[in-house]
């Protein structure tokens, strides 16, 4: 059998040829539908003044807690930030990322490309990329406000909290992959994440932050990624000790979730 | 005849007990537009996919420009332009940025701005892809397969849900890149565009093989019996129907004779390839002047018909596929 049909020029692909002409493509052209960035860059931060500025006391200093407590002297305004970080970590992960990647398999763009030299998986890693980039540009748009808007205090212990942003975004972005992987139809991929992001958030603090959460919120909370994430966040911001338990919670949601999006993801 | 640049032998390919493709085998020689023809379902596009290695066989062999596509179907990505049924792109992506990154992928590819000028699309460069026309996605489609200067481009299904002049100017162009040199597989429902654009072909149904050649070659190959169809005013009609039927009853070369349904006085004359040369002198003996007379032109249609005993029906309901084992 021949192979000499083939020119010398050409070269056996490694499969990811092109591969940073595709991320900044994907970049451009999914900054065209506006909704996208949108809600992974904005959202948070339209919570945290919303609720800032409307709910009344939200940026009165807390006194009715006991003067030794870790809450005492803070604003509400300020216990609400872990919620709003956690938010933000959970909303290009699981509401964007998933949709895209199920319209692109609807579409047949994923099928299109295994026609090519590239992978398909090139696709899914730009969208991993842009979605992580524009979540962390929403953490970071949250804090300035925050800083800027309410004077939120700086974590008291900078690691802990680094740690649990980093953990809660590889659990949050191994669930949206999973849904990404399964979901049919970009239709059935929305339904899915939303009905995962609003009790998520729930269990985040959304409605009840902090120190005003009850405590059987707070027990199921610390079992799911964005609940964990919220506490463990909260613990390095404001309160002492190192929250263990959370942040092996959000290790085993991704080292369970993610082999499971790869085996299940579909092409087609 | 040189080396096949494209060898399908015994493919067999089966969703659960529904056998998509039972033992096609054909070879597709460099430079020629090889047609993959039969009624939707029929296994043309499992074939093409299974042999670009999209998809694995179920047995038999392919062998695309000496590599076996589903041992190894990487090697073969670089040297094969695939355009797929169905596979649009993101609405927001424009023609310019879509060719470009495809380009990207390939380690010679071709120069986008020629490949626009020969798809006449250089003046839709900054359009949007979900702007454009069905003709202009179906070019952008044709394009994106050529990109990677391609030894082989593969064209399933190019000109479904085109208007007859899009079609016409999508064979043309399917004949303008032939002739840059790059060998065609075109998989087509249509047996017109077949038998305009095709140097062989194969016709396929229900996952096998039933006609392999040249058009003209299967066309030819059909039992010998011609038919003229004269046709003539109400005045003489009758008188001519008379006339035609003893001709029939006298002459070696005239077998039979039918009045057609629909129009009123035409009549179909059938009979050996001089049926012709009899049915002439016997009306100007008789001062019958028709109307109009025509030839009937056999197609690939009667040969469909000829070689499974079934009206070629394209329309034929899809059996229900899945997409489980398309490769990654």
């Amino acid at each position: 059998m021949t192979t000499t049909t083939a020119a010398p020029a050409r070269r056996r692909s490694s499969g990811w040829h092109g591969f940073r002409r595709l991320l900044t493509t994907e970049t451009k052209v999914w900054m065209r539908d506006f909704a996208s960035p949108f809600f992974g860059i904005v959202f948070p931060t339209i919570i945290l003044l919303g609720v800032g500025y409307f709910i009344p006391g939200m940026r009165e200093t807390i006194t009715d807690a006991p003067p030794d407590s870790v809450w005492f002297g803070l604003t509400p305004i300020a216990t609400f930030l872990p919620t709003v970080l956690a938010m933000a970590v959970g909303t290009a992960s699981l509401t964007v990322m998933p949709v895209t990647i199920a319209t692109y398999r609807e579409k047949g763009v994923l099928r299109r490309l295994s026609t090519t030299p590239m992978r398909p998986q090139g696709i899914v890693a730009s969208h991993l990329i842009i979605n992580m980039v524009t979540t962390l540009v929403g953490i970071a748009l949250a804090l300035v406000v925050a800083e800027l808007a309410f004077g939120v205090p700086v974590p008291s212990r900078l690691g802990v909290v680094l740690l649990a942003m980093a953990l809660g975004l590889s659990a949050m972005f191994a669930l949206g992959m999973l849904v990404a992987a399964v979901a049919p139809r970009p239709s059935s991929a929305n339904a899915i994440a939303m009905s995962l992001y609003f009790p998520m958030l729930l269990l985040a603090g959304l409605w009840t932050p902090g120190p005003i959460m009850p405590d059987l919120l707070r027990d199921i909370g610390q079992f799911t990624p964005l609940g964990a994430a919220a506490q463990a966040l909260t613990t390095g911001w404001f309160e002492s000790g190192f929250p263990m338990l959370q942040m092996v919670v959000m290790v085993v949601w991704t080292v369970v979730l993610l082999p499971l999006a790869v085996r299940l993801f579909r092409w087609s | 005849m040189a080396q096949p640049i494209v060898e399908v032998s015994n493919l067999r390919k089966t969703y659960g007990d529904k056998v998509a493709v039972d033992g096609v085998s054909f070879t597709v020689q460099p430079g020629e537009i090889f047609g993959i023809l039969g009624p939707n379902g029929a296994g043309k596009t499992t074939t093409v996919e299974t042999l670009a290695g999209l998809r694995h066989a179920d047995g038999g062999s392919v062998t695309v420009l000496g590599h076996d596509t589903q041992r190894d179907p990487a090697a073969v990505k670089d040297l094969l332009g695939v355009q797929l049924q169905e596979a649009t792109l993101h609405d927001k992506i424009t023609v310019g940025e879509v060719l470009q990154l495809f380009a990207g992928f390939y380690s010679r590819p071709a120069d986008p701005d020629e490949l626009l000028a020969l798809l006449d699309l250089t003046e839709h460069t900054d359009k949007q892809f979900g702007r454009l026309s069905g003709g202009q996605k179906q070019r952008l489609s044709i394009a994106l397969a050529l990109v990677g200067n391609p030894e082989i481009a593969i064209l399933d299904e190019l000109t479904t849900g085109l208007d007859p002049q899009a079609r016409r100017s999508t064979w043309e162009l399917v004949e303008r890149v032939r002739a840059t040199g790059v060998t065609i597989l075109l998989v087509t429902h249509f047996m017109d565009e077949a038998e305009r654009l095709c140097d062989r072909l194969v016709v396929i149904d229900a996952g096998r093989v039933v006609a392999e050649g040249t058009p003209t070659g299967l066309i030819d190959g059909l039992d010998d019996e011609r038919t003229v169809v004269v046709r003539f005013g109400a005045d003489d009609a009758g008188r001519a129907r008379e006339r035609l039927d003893r001709l029939a009853a006298e002459h070696p070369d005239v077998a039979r004779v039918e009045e057609l349904d629909g129009t009123p006085g035409e009549i179909a004359v059938s009979g050996t390839p001089r049926v012709l040369f009899a049915v002439v002198p016997a009306l100007a003996e008789a001062d019958l002047v028709p109307e109009d007379v025509r030839t009937v032109t056999r197609t690939l249609e009667d040969v469909f018909l000829a070689v499974t005993g079934r009206t070629y029906a394209p329309q034929e309901p899809e059996p229900e596929l899945t997409t489980e084992g398309v490769r990654s």
